[in-house]
């Protein structure tokens, strides 16, 4: 593989934006926003010239690697620090880069107001910088290391209005629930160890073909695990509506460049162990499916704007996952999916951003309406990035969705028939909560406040908006054209032929775009035919309720994790209190009570204690008496 | 004659000293009777002397009565000390260790 | 007397004499010292037990230690003793009822354990050995070998213990050394605090102890005019050591106050 100099410069550049900016503190308030939106352009700028780089070398001769330093050497294991770009990296580089630009550019307006808008690109460039080391480290260990950086300045930013408690919170509840992820990641790593004795991609690649596939599975069940904790996937999705308390821009940066893509990125980077164990890769389809059920049916009920967008974030890394572990037809559509989601999601995001930005900071739908008109710029690229995620030709989401459905029900026997059906069906409510979304805020007659005076967001805010706008359009195209993506990342992904074809690509866009246009039928009766109520109605049904309370995900934690924690804790602080406690108290009592009963000898006459030192004597001579017998 | 006699002499002597110490409350009384027990040792020491036939025992006698000399000198001085202040030679008087 | 003591020590039957005459004295006398209610008798039943020490050491062939007995204990130490009891003696006289409870049983028994203890385990330890005897020891003279080992084996700790007499000098100097806290007032001053008092009376002086031609001493208070005790007349440390004989013998019941022409 060849070597290069210049990676981690990708890296470097936004790492010591959060560094400058940190710890020149106060001094760099006026320019910090600056530096930090230009070093993570520049990350950018690498990033594309790495990839004229790399489209100039031949095939085989495309990933390069850059050996850091020696980080662990002990014996026979040596761990250096080192990156690894190839075609996979590039992509996730290009996006996090690219989109995490845009964010930038977005923010510097939409934080104008606040104080601490130095510290807020302190952490986007110390995200960027996390997750580029993330996708670019060589070997398990070193993808840990951006893997707990993503957790840290996640929680940095979800909680980054932490003078509220709800919000402090929060970012408590994401870090807690990633860190049960991050636990699966270092067992992962530790099985990997003993199994194979190496944790680097190329070293465990090459031992995977010779371990066992009970091994095998533990590893991949683990990185599932981990998979599901940074990706927000079944069990591990509830910090997900709660990060919606960080600003806007870190939503859809978690959403769309970075930390939700990173559990995608690693299964898809772990290829050669999923592929070898079957088990492990029935479980990351059944986690994705069910995720992308859960997350839309959540997406239904939702009534703020960003939480909505949340539990579509959630249904559609449900089906990048469904997509990854379908094996090696199953990757590229994957990244596919995660690379157009990128732009639409962005979008998306940055659009409600706008919108909240115009609407004094208001999330509830319910309180919007008719802000077509007010905000033309936001409504058109928010409807861009609308018809993308509904997977409306020639829109990016039709090409990478579509593939996806077409992949799952081509994925053989019953199993196939289910995750098609379930592909299907969610795709229909995606069309339908999306459409919720659009019709609730842009159009109907309006239901804002008073105080409300919508007004279409400043050009830094709508500028990256459009563009993300076009990407959102053109994007699937251009990377399915040709097979371009496929063909690109194949050399990385074993293929193991071509499955028997259920259905051919056309019935599939068919029937998904019947479903879709159900769903957008069944929302255009539902709320643009009646009059929306601006206060969420109580007398809806179960399912309605339900799914307003996240599905019970939170009510299921803590019934089955939270009280038992708390009673077993209870124990132990009784137990402490009775048994350790009692145990000290007890030798404190002891010596009290002894001492209390011996002070009656202490008469404090000197003749008491003369009497004292004679018996003591009696008591001596009777054992030399007894002695010496 | 059986130099054993002296030792038991030298017994009950020292029995009566230790006695002496506990039961009577006048300090310069206590203090003779201490004297009374350092006597006694004496006279065992000298019996010992005699029994294994070489001076140590002498010596350290010797030594016992220079140091309860000493010891005297202080004990007396301490008492006075104390009847100064407190205008009574009774051990008893003298208790303020209970509190 | 010395040399009867020597030559008792070196034959047996006049030793056993002196032994059966002098221990059963020696342990009345401690037993009398333990009993007796005043501290004189017992500090005159102490010097005698150690005088009979004296004789006993004299008689087991060490006479250095018996004249040094004699000097240091009998000469100083119980001079010492006599000259506190005359400072202190206020309350020499002890009552020997006890005032701690239990403790006098207590000490009894312990006491009666520890002797049955120690003659047993004596008797034990001695029976069947053979007395050498110190003649040997003694053939240049008994001061001479305690010198000889005082001033070569024991020489370090002869050393240490003369320290240790020097330091017991200047610490009972110490101790005994009065700090005075106010002035000592001058005669001048008490005078003047004599008229200054509340009454005259003071500025006349105490009225002198005794009564005239009946008991002049200077333990008797002498009488008022009207027949009463003036307790102001004996001194304040007689009274408190309870050696004030009581006036009231000496109290005139009526007082003649007719005077007779003298023919």
């Amino acid at each position: 593989m060849m070597t290069s100099t210049s990676l981690v410069y990708l890296i470097a550049l936004p790492l010591a934006g959060a560094a400058i900016l940190l710890l020149a503190g106060r001094h760099s308030d006026k320019w910090g926003h600056l530096l930090a939106t230009g070093l993570s352009g520049s990350s950018f700028l690498v990033g594309l010239y790495q990839l004229s780089l790399m489209l100039g070398r031949s095939n085989g001769q495309r990933p390069i690697t850059q050996k850091l330093f020696e980080w662990i050497s002990v014996g026979s294991f040596n761990i250096d620090a080192g990156l690894m770009l190839d075609q996979l990296s590039i992509c996730f580089v290009l996006l996090i880069t690219g989109v995490g630009t845009l964010i930038h550019i977005y923010s510097i307006s939409y934080m104008s107001h606040d104080p601490d808008r130095r510290r807020f690109f302190a952490f986007l460039n110390l995200f960027i910088a996390a997750m580029l080391l993330l996708v670019l480290g060589n070997s398990y260990l070193n993808l840990y290391v951006g893997w707990e950086g993503v957790g840290l300045a996640s929680y940095l930013l979800i909680g980054f209005w932490n003078q509220k408690p709800a919000y402090a919170t929060a970012s408590k509840k994401a870090f807690v629930m990633n860190r049960i992820g991050d636990m699966g990641l270092s067992f992962a790593i530790m099985i990997a160890f003993a199994t194979m004795g190496t944790v680097s991609f190329s070293g465990v690649k090459e031992a995977a073909g010779h371990t066992s596939t009970a091994a095998l599975t533990g590893i991949g069940i683990m990185l599932l695990v981990a998979a599901t904790g940074k990706s927000a996937q079944f069990p591990l999705q509830a910090w997900l509506g709660d990060a919606m308390a960080g600003p806007t821009p870190v939503s859809a940066l978690i959403h769309a460049a970075t930390m939700v893509t990173a559990g995608v990125y690693l299964i898809t980077r772990s290829n050669f162990i999923f592929d070898a164990a079957p088990t492990a890769q029935l479980l990351v389809v059944i986690v994705g499916a069910i995720t992308l059920m859960f997350g839309a049916l959540i997406g239904t009920a939702k009534d703020d704007i960003k939480k909505a967008l949340a539990a579509s974030t959630m249904s559609q890394i449900g089906y990048m996952i469904l997509g990854a572990g379908l094996g090696p037809v199953g990757y590229a559509f994957a990244i596919m999916h995660l690379l157009t989601h990128g732009f639409f999601k962005a979008g998306m995001f940055l659009g409600a951003g706008s919108v909240m930005h115009g609407m004094n900071d208001e999330v509830n739908m319910r309180k919007y309406g008719a802000l077509r008109k007010f905000m033309p710029i936001t409504f058109a690229t928010f409807g861009l990035g609308y018809l993308a995620i509904l997977g409306v030709p020639p829109f990016a989401g039709f090409y990478s969705k579509d593939m996806i459905i077409e992949t799952a029900f081509n994925s053989g026997g019953s199993k196939g028939v289910i995750l098609g059906c379930v592909t299907l069906l969610g795709a229909g409510i995606t069309a339908f909560y999306m459409t919720r979304v659009m019709i609730l805020t842009f159009t109907g007659k309006s239901r804002w406040d008073d105080q409300a005076h919508p007004h279409e967001s400043p050009w830094l805010m709508w500028l990256p908006m459009a563009i993300l706008a076009i990407g959102s359009v053109t994007s699937g195209y251009l990377l399915s054209h040709g097979d371009a993506l496929v063909n690109w990342l194949s050399p990385l992904f074993e293929s193991h032929g071509e499955h028997a074809e259920l259905l051919s690509p056309v019935v599939v866009s068919g029937l998904a775009l019947v479903m879709v246009a159900v769903g957008v039928a069944i929302a255009f009766l539902k709320y643009s035919r009646n009059e929306v109520a601006a206060v969420a109605p109580d007398d809806v049904s179960i399912f309605t309720r339900v799914a307003r309370q996240d599905l019970m995900q939170d009510r299921f934690n803590e019934a089955v994790f939270m009280r038992p924690g708390q009673v077993l804790t209870d124990v132990l602080v009784k137990s402490d209190e009775a048994v350790i406690d009692g145990a000290v108290r007890g030798v404190g009592r002891l010596a009290l009570g002894s001492g209390s009963s011996l002070r009656g000898i202490q008469t404090g006459f000197v003749r008491s204690y003369a009497a004292l030192i004679l018996i003591g004597a009696v008591v001596l001579v009777a054992a030399i008496w007894v002695v010496t017998q | 004659m059986n130099a054993a006699n002296y030792l038991y002499l030298s017994a009950l002597l020292f029995t009566i000293g230790a006695v002496g110490v506990v039961v009577r409350r006048n300090a310069i009384v206590v203090f003779m009777c201490v004297e009374l027990m350092l006597n006694a040792a004496n006279l065992s020491f000298v019996t010992f002397s005699r029994i294994n036939g070489d001076l140590n025992g002498q010596v350290i006698a010797f030594f016992t009565m220079v140091v309860a000399a000493c010891e005297v000198v202080v004990g007396l001085a301490i008492i006075v000390t104390i009847y100064r202040s407190r205008r009574s030679a009774s051990v008893d008087d003298a208790s303020l260790l209970k509190r | 007397m010395i040399n009867l003591a020597i030559q008792v020590g070196q034959t047996a039957a006049p030793e056993a004499t002196l032994f059966w005459i002098l221990a059963p004295l020696t342990f009345v006398a401690a037993l009398g010292m333990l009993l007796v209610k005043k501290a004189v008798h017992s500090a005159i039943l102490m010097a005698f037990v150690m005088i009979a020490l004296a004789i006993f050491y004299i008689a087991q062939g060490a006479p250095f230690l018996g004249i040094v007995q004699v000097v240091v204990y009998t000469g100083a130490v119980m001079m010492l003793f006599l000259f506190i009891l005359m400072l202190v003696g206020v309350d020499s006289s002890d009552s020997l009822t006890e005032t701690i409870r239990g403790l006098r049983p207590i000490a009894i028994t312990a006491a009666l354990g520890f002797g049955g203890l120690m003659l047993s385990l004596l008797a034990r330890a001695t029976l069947g050995r053979t007395v050498v005897g110190v003649e040997a020891a003694n053939a240049q003279g008994n001061v001479q070998g305690i010198a000889h080992l005082l001033f070569s084996t024991f020489v370090w700790p002869f050393e240490v213990v003369s320290a240790l007499l020097i330091t017991a000098a200047l610490g009972a100097m110490v101790l005994a050394h009065h700090h005075r806290i106010q002035e000592r007032p001058t005669q001048r001053q008490l005078s003047i605090d004599r008229f200054r008092g509340e009454s005259l009376a003071s500025a006349a002086g105490l009225p002198a102890p005794g009564v005239f031609a009946r008991h002049n001493a200077v333990d008797v208070p002498a009488l008022l005019p009207d027949g009463t005790a003036a307790a102001a007349s004996v001194n304040a440390s007689l009274k408190a050591r309870g050696d004030v004989l009581d006036s009231s013998v000496f109290e005139l019941g009526r007082v003649d106050t007719s005077v007779e022409e003298e023919k």
